[in-house]
């Protein structure tokens, strides 16, 4: 009984969710092993075996792996598989992925997105954008697990001493090949990890607009969220989207301005711990999950909220 | 070029669902059904490179229960050529929708495949990376363009860090993203002559698929409530409200 994880990362530095994966995969057993599929992706592995839930790490260090392909990953995974009775990894673009090429290569019935860890083979999930939440029980030999990385605390990043094995690299397939990723930097704290999050829907009118929420954001040092009718609309691009087919967040703080709220934003965002919105149409359905409702024109409220923000003399950050 | 496109019945995005009493499920009784939303992308990009000439026949395959032939249907309407429908009744799981699909693609021998990325009732997002494992073809999944070339696609995903270009060797499997195209509407000739375009019936079992769930659904219950909230009369009551009472700010 042991779980192996799939890290995600640059080369560099592991990405953020998988340390909530990571404290995931501790619930179903602490016997975790994390494999790093990598280039030079020494510093990875190293900052991998100092996470105190990890037991060991597994560490491929190929050309081969520079760029996530899942056809490249799959042949890895598949040998390790018979040493383990969770495959787990967590559930955002990379994940939903990769997962079910490596469970239909297993003849497993993956698990999607799971949000709770009932025991080592029911979960809780959810279903209908949020709308709804099965318990589910795996029957098959190994479980193929996704782990919604929001509704787990990342687990710690130092205090941990697990050895590193270098293992043999897979197969490599020729059906796809890399060629770029637009990659948005930023120094803004990511969506998925933000404490607070400015949201903005299809009220904000332009993508010039979104200065305002900009400003506002920079303030709070808060991530910049939209709609799908925004980013459709092309104010902003598609790493922003919040809702049932982008980025599920559950910040401190959720701001949305201008989102009228509809089920498929709500999935995304309901689970914060503080919403507001500001909306100048009393009855649009954002107001119905929101803590704090201001109805006004958000052309007249973002700039009045940072007079007040300015005026307050300390800001959590 | 042939191009398979795999479509699915679901409540429609609009319906805010119930969860039934006894905890077994969702109401779909007198529920209005619809086809999956991405759906309706892959579907519309199948037609568009049939209208560009690069694609001969589109079919259009769902696997459901009997009424899924309205899903194909909707497809035969907005310019797919035929249909084919695989009955299975009650829950089918995504791994074996994608044994199912296999047996399709064996048969009929499309260059490509193309599917919604997720199912918004089940929100799986498994099925085309399934099917791609099982005829070890490769995958793009949640594609937002799609460039077709020779003998491979170039195609932009939306990934969470961004996009992302890759290119794929045909025949491959591609799961649609909504912003890839903007589905168009069947116009009542179409939806006349959709009515007269063929679809072909099997069941799971003609294909020798078993479909029986591996999965157990112990309960399904609806999320707990978000206590009301109020409304404030005006910006510097909200912020006042965020400092002292929430503290979040």
């Amino acid at each position: 009984m042991s779980v192996l994880l799939i890290a995600e990362h640059n080369n560099k530095e592991l990405k953020p969710f998988t340390l909530n994966a990571i404290s995931a995969a501790s619930k179903v057993n602490e016997e975790v092993h994390v494999l790093v599929l990598g280039s030079n992706s020494d510093s990875v592995a190293k900052a991998v075996s100092e996470i105190p839930n990890v037991k060991k790490v597994i560490h491929i260090n190929n050309p081969l792996y520079e760029n996530y392909l899942a056809e490249n990953y799959t042949s890895v995974i598949i040998r390790l598989s018979k040493d383990y009775s969770h495959i787990m990894c967590s559930a955002n673009t990379f994940g939903k992925n990769l997962m079910p090429r490596v469970a239909a290569l297993l003849d497993i019935s993956q698990v999607s997105d799971i949000t709770k860890v009932i025991s080592e083979d029911t979960f809780l999930r959810p279903i209908y954008a949020g709308n709804a939440f099965a318990t589910v029980k795996s029957s098959d030999k190994i479980k193929c697990v996704t782990i919604r990385p929001t509704s787990f605390d990342p687990a710690p990043t130092s205090g941990g001493s697990a050895e590193i094995l270098n293992e043999e690299v897979g197969d490599s397939s020729d059906l796809s090949k890399f060629i770029k990723k637009e990659e948005i930097k930023s120094d803004r704290p990511e969506l998925g990890t933000a404490r607070v999050v400015i949201s903005g829907g299809r009220g904000m009118q332009s993508g010039e607009n979104f200065k305002l929420i900009t400003a506002v954001a920079d303030k709070l040092n808060a991530a910049i969220g939209a709609s799908r009718a925004a980013v459709d609309a092309g104010y902003i691009t598609n790493d922003h989207q919040v809702g049932q087919t982008g980025k599920v967040v559950v910040p401190d703080l959720y701001i949305a301005v201008g989102i009228s709220g509809a089920i498929q934003h709500l999935a995304g965002m309901k689970e914060s711990k503080v919403i507001v919105a500001i909306n100048k149409d009393g009855e649009a359905p954002i107001f119905s999950v929101a803590d704090y409702g201001l109805e006004a024109d958000l052309f007249d409220a973002l700039p009045k909220f940072l007079e007040e923000l300015n005026k307050l003399n300390t800001i959590q950050k | 070029m042939k191009i398979l496109v795999a479509v699915k019945r679901v409540i429609d995005y609009n319906v805010q669902i119930r969860v039934k009493e006894d905890g077994s499920g969702v109401v779909t009784d007198n529920v209005k059904m619809s086809t999956n939303p991405p759906d309706d992308n892959a579907i519309e990009e199948a037609v568009k490179i049939k209208e560009s000439g690069k694609a001969k026949e589109v079919i259009a395959v769902s696997v459901g229960e009997e009424k899924a032939q309205d899903t194909v249907r909707k497809a035969l309407a907005v310019g797919a050529d035929r249909g084919i429908l695989v009955k299975v009744d009650g829950i089918v799981e995504p791994l074996a929708v994608s044994k199912i699909l296999q047996k399709i693609v064996e048969k009929e021998k499309p260059d490509l495949v193309f599917m919604g990325k997720q199912a918004i009732d089940d929100d799986c997002n498994q099925t085309g990376q399934m099917l791609a494992a099982l005829l070890n073809w490769p995958q793009a999944t949640f594609a937002s363009k799609i460039n077709v070339k020779d003998k491979s696609l170039e195609v932009t995903r939306e990934v969470d860090e961004g996009l992302e270009t890759i290119e794929v060797n045909v025949p491959a499997i591609v799961t649609c993203d909504l912003r890839l195209n903007e589905p168009r509407y069947a116009s009542l000739p179409n939806i006349m002559k959709a009515k007269k375009k063929p679809i072909e019936q099997l069941s799971a079992s003609d294909l020798g698929v078993d479909t029986k769930p591996r999965i157990e659904q112990i309960k399904v219950e609806e999320p707990p409530k978000r206590k009301a909230g109020i409304k404030v009369a005006s910006v510097e009551e909200l912020v006042q409200k965020l400092k002292n009472e929430a503290k979040v700010i």
